[in-house]
């Protein structure tokens, strides 16, 4: 004879537990909202966040990119190709600077690697495309892009400063 | 005119006409009751929910219903082709047939015939083959698995089903809702309701309709995590819209049945409040919200403990209950509130 569990038998009959989760849910169901209305609301993004490629420029206008190819070396997924060869003022600059999104894993590393805080990753997420055509970017692409998000970038370069 | 709305053929346009409004009155249900299940749930998991199409999304479920509508029906290589087809239309059709013996206010009822209940049953349980047909024709291994499932869940709850009717059709002495609801009029508002004297039943009642509708915790025919979406895998565009569209009827009719057996139907739940079919929608309302909230709070049952509530647990109760409430009405027990038709004549 095997002993009856009265007070579980009670609650199961009761249907407990359902009239528990019929509460939390109800609670739930007025609580706040967490979704964010995302094309009109956008949530909060680090300074550190790696969206986007952008080449900057020197307040003068020149570009930073001085050839070196260490983004080029370091990228674990080769999606970076530049050619080089000097200027007619003698200086070293990219003929050609190319990044591969499809292939761009966004570790950042070029970013960390650059001497002179020419390629960075801006703060831009949305450059979603139809096409894989789209999505190879150029040295024009991304100096365009540098010259769009420059002033968020700045702002973030700054704010992480300290901590580098 | 009048004259000729008495003869053959006025009477036929009459009952054609009252057909397309319960027509139009079902497929409007079915398109806010699936917007309201998806805000419902959305609210619950903290969501919004659809909010993009129309004003505050009102307008999803047209975008949803001419997306599949547009969209290419797929046939599987090996598909018994008429049966594939015939099943759908079947699990859309047959919820809404149920629907001509629902009345929403005192003879607004298509077909005002004295064994309504058995009507609606036997309509109920033959929802089953479209499930069944569905997987079968399909062939391919997970539609069948849910179909199997779904016959024996459907056939196992339809019995408690059928068993707690008997004891409202005992108390009622009648087997037409419009007499079951007038049975449940008197001087005490909603206490007069069957919901009270047949209290657990209510409960009983409700959850082998979410079993019968295949609803959450029971929806085991269409468990995504396991079988895909069950019965309905292999089945896209129109014909898939039949099938989600006859088990939203079939949930809506679960919500109908529920309002006239236990509270009262068009009746008023204040004494001194005019009676009227608001009522009637507006209980239908309250039932399905609670039907979309037991869809978001509870987890799905596993095939084993759902045949062991069905069997040994709803079974043994409602045969218990139809026994009591037999005895019950018989002697008079409670004042009489088991049988008013043995008090009131």
């Amino acid at each position: 004879m095997t002993q009856i569990d009265w007070g579980r038998a009670s609650r199961y009959f009761l249907l407990s537990d359902f009239f528990a989760g019929f509460k939390l849910g109800l609670k739930y169901f007025f609580a706040p909202k967490e979704t964010i209305n995302y094309p009109h609301e956008k949530g909060p993004l680090s300074p550190r966040f790696r969206g986007e490629h952008a080449l900057r420029r020197y307040p003068n206008g020149e570009e930073r990119c001085i050839a070196c190819k260490l983004c080029e070396a370091i990228c674990p997924a080769q999606a970076i190709t530049i050619d080089a060869e000097p200027r007619e003022d003698g200086s070293r600059r990219t003929t050609r600077y190319d990044i591969d999104m499809t292939k761009c894993i966004y570790c950042g590393f070029c970013q960390e690697a650059c001497p002179v805080d020419a390629i960075v990753e801006g703060p831009n997420f949305e450059f979603a495309a139809e096409t894989r055509e789209e999505l190879y970017y150029t040295k024009e692409k991304l100096l365009e892009n540098g010259e769009r998000w420059e002033a968020e970038i700045a702002r973030n370069l700054e704010l992480d400063a300290p901590y580098r | 005119m009048a004259d000729f709305f008495s003869t053959g053929l006025g009477i036929t346009i009459i009952i054609l006409a009252q057909c397309l409004l319960m027509a139009i009155f079902l497929l409007l249900s079915a398109y806010f009751i699936l917007y309201a299940d998806r805000k419902i749930w959305a609210a619950v998991q903290m969501r919004r929910g659809p909010n993009v199409v129309g004003a505050w999304g009102l307008l999803q479920s047209a975008a949803d219903m001419l997306k599949l509508v547009l969209k290419e029906i797929v046939v599987p290589a090996g598909a018994d082709r008429a049966v594939f087809f015939i099943a759908p239309i079947l699990s859309f059709a047959l919820p809404m047939a149920a629907w001509a013996v629902i009345p929403f206010n005192t003879s607004w009822v298509l077909s005002d015939i004295n064994v309504a209940i058995l009507y609606v049953f036997a309509i109920s349980s033959l929802e089953v083959y479209g499930v069944i047909m569905g997987g079968w024709a399909s062939n391919s291994k997970y539609p069948f698995l849910g179909s199997l499932r779904s016959a024996a869940q459907m056939i196992s709850y339809e019995v408690s089903l059928g068993l707690i009717i008997i004891g409202i059709v005992i108390s009622a002495g009648s087997l037409n809702f419009g007499e079951i609801v007038a049975a449940q009029d008197g001087s005490f508002g909603l206490f007069n309701w069957f919901w009270l004297p047949h209290l657990p039943m209510v409960f009983l009642f409700f959850i082998s309709g979410l079993a019968e509708t295949n609803r959450p915790p029971f929806d085991l025919p269409e468990a995504e995590s396991e079988l895909v979406a069950g019965y309905q895998v292999e089945y896209s565009s129109t014909p898939f819209l039949l099938f989600m569209a006859g088990e939203y009827f079939a949930i809506f009719l679960i919500c109908a049945l529920t309002t006239l057996l236990f509270f009262g139907g068009w009746l008023s739940p204040i004494p001194g409040l005019p009676d009227g079919a608001l009522w009637m929608v507006g209980k239908m309302l309250f039932f399905f919200f609670i039907f979309a909230m037991v869809k978001a709070i509870t987890p799905r049952y596993r095939y084993d403990q759902l045949m062991r509530i069905g069997w040994k647990v709803f079974l043994p109760l409602s045969l218990g209950w139809v026994v009591f409430v037999s005895f019950a009405a018989h002697f008079g027990w409670f004042g009489g509130a088991y049988a008013r038709w043995a008090i009131g004549g």
